[in-house]
Formats: C-alpha cells, structure tokens, sequence
C-alpha cells in the first residue's frame, strides 16, 4: 500500500499519522514533511504509525534525523506504536532506548507535554 | 538450483517488487506462514543495501536476487559494489560477527549518526536480527557482496 501521511494540531503539538508502507522508495516523502513541520515551527511532534504496514531500515533513519533535528530546537518527538510488528523492529535495532514509544496518540501528547515545555 | 531469478536496476522502487515476489515464493515453497513478514522485512534490507550501495558507488548494473527451495528457503542477494559490509551467522552460533563497516564506527550511537548511515547500520542490525542463517560475504568471483539467508520449510514443496 502506498504512503499516506496527514499532519494535525493537537494543542501545541502537531500530529503526523503515516500510513502504508514506509520503505527506502518512500521514506524520503516523509522525511520531506517532518522537515517540512519543523520549518513551519512545529516544536513538538508526535508521529503515529498505527496504521503503517511496513517498517524498514529507511523509515528508521527518517525518524533518527527527526529526533535530532526537533531536539536541536530543543523541541519533543514522540512514536506512537502498538503493534508487535513494529515495536520487534525497534527492539531488534536498539531504538526503543533512544525514541519515546507510546501506546496512543494521547499518551504521547500528556509525556512530552508534562515535561519540557512548561514555560519557566 | 534457483527457483525464481530476478534482476533489477538500482532503483529504490524496486525494492518493493523484489519482496513482494520473495514473500510469494516463500509461500509457495512452503515457509512458515508466521515467518513470512520475517522473510519480507529481511530481502527488503538486503534489497535496499544493494541498491544504497549501487547508488552511492554510481553503479547501474542490476541488482541480482535467486530464491531457491532446497532443504530451506534460501535467498541471496547479490551486489556489484566494493567496500559493502561484511556479516557472518550461523543457526549454531548466536553471536553476529560484524566482520567490516568501513563506513560505520559501531561505538557511535545512533543518534549522533546521518540518516543514510542510521539506515545502513540498523539495516544490518535488522538483517542479523531476523535471519538465523545469514552471511554476507564477498563474491567468490568480481567485485561485490552476496546476502545470503535461509529460512527453514514447513513442508517439502511440490
């Protein structure tokens, strides 16, 4: 199935929920809008991928270069990911220590909302 | 003897063709139906590697697959580039001996690298991962690596 991605706010925090298939054909579509939301000035981003249906080692650098491009702003990046499909493969590469992996999109928006980004 | 051949030019859009072929003669051959999303993730990595390796070295020649239904499922990928990285695994031996990464350090932590080089190395890491018998070696013959992996059948195939 091809990529699908659609972006929407959700507070302070913009959402994008992929679907399909992220691979080494379409990985730079999405790698295209997370630079894209961050240039636009989304500083808290949260991408849910319930209803990918294929991961592989492209997607995972995709979402590698986010995570460095939203911490360099000093911003949030969170995974949204249930399926064992997919969770296997971030245990496998040792990712699951470096992304924050929720259940729900609302689990992800009350972590990273409950941190950083209270104004001092 | 192969069963299936294919041969591809170096394009990302390939990729999916080559699992989506590798997955139904998978199936065919009779591998389990539970390791099929196995099989597919791992030819699409070594299919991706081939192909990453061809573009960066500005290769056009053809990316080979062969798929044969022995006493196992074997694959082999084979490419035509120098410097690919080496890996060695064997069902009787758990540890994955990363032999060379010219282009990757293995102390530095994902996080700190570029995105080709993340996917080149979590690539690896999701190919030693998944496949119990996987080797990636030189070509006995030219210049290039071969990925070769097997996964074992359920049922002898017809």
């Amino acid at each position: 199935m091809e990529l699908s991605l659609s972006a929407y706010d959700s507070g302070d925090h913009k959402v994008l929920e992929v679907g399909g298939e992220v691979d080494v054909y379409t990985a730079p579509r999405l790698r295209e809008k997370l630079v894209e939301l961050v240039e636009q000035g989304a500083r808290h981003v949260v991408v849910d991928l319930s209803r990918v249906e294929f991961l592989d080692s492209t997607g995972l650098g995709v979402l590698v270069g986010a995570l460095k491009r939203l911490r360099a702003v000093n911003g949030s990046f969170g995974l949204v990911c249930a399926h064992e499909r997919l969770l296997k493969i971030f245990r496998i590469t040792a990712l699951d220590r470096v992304f924050q992996l929720y259940d729900t999109v609302d689990a992800a928006i009350a972590a990273s909302g409950a941190g950083t980004d209270s104004p001092a | 003897m192969p069963t299936v051949r294919l041969s591809f030019s170096p394009a990302p859009a390939h990729v999916r063709t080559a699992r989506l072929v590798g997955v139904a003669v998978a199936r065919r051959a009779g591998v389990a139906e539970e390791l099929l999303e196995e099989v597919r993730l791992a030819i699409g990595e070594a299919c991706s590697r081939a192909v990453a390796l061809h573009r960066s070295h500005g290769l056009d020649a053809l990316v080979d697959v062969a798929m044969a239904d022995g006493d196992r499922f074997t694959v082999r990928v084979v490419d035509r580039a120098a410097n690919g990285a080496m890996v060695h695994r064997t069902p009787q031996d758990e540890a994955v001996v990363l032999l060379s990464d010219p282009a990757l350090p293995l102390t530095t932590p994902p996080d700190l690298l570029a995105e080709e080089a993340v996917a080149a190395r979590m690539g690896l890491a999701l190919l030693a991962g998944l496949v119990d018998d996987l080797n990636v070696s030189e070509l006995s013959e030219g210049v290039g690596t071969e990925v070769r992996m097997s996964w074992p059948l359920e049922r002898s195939s017809d």
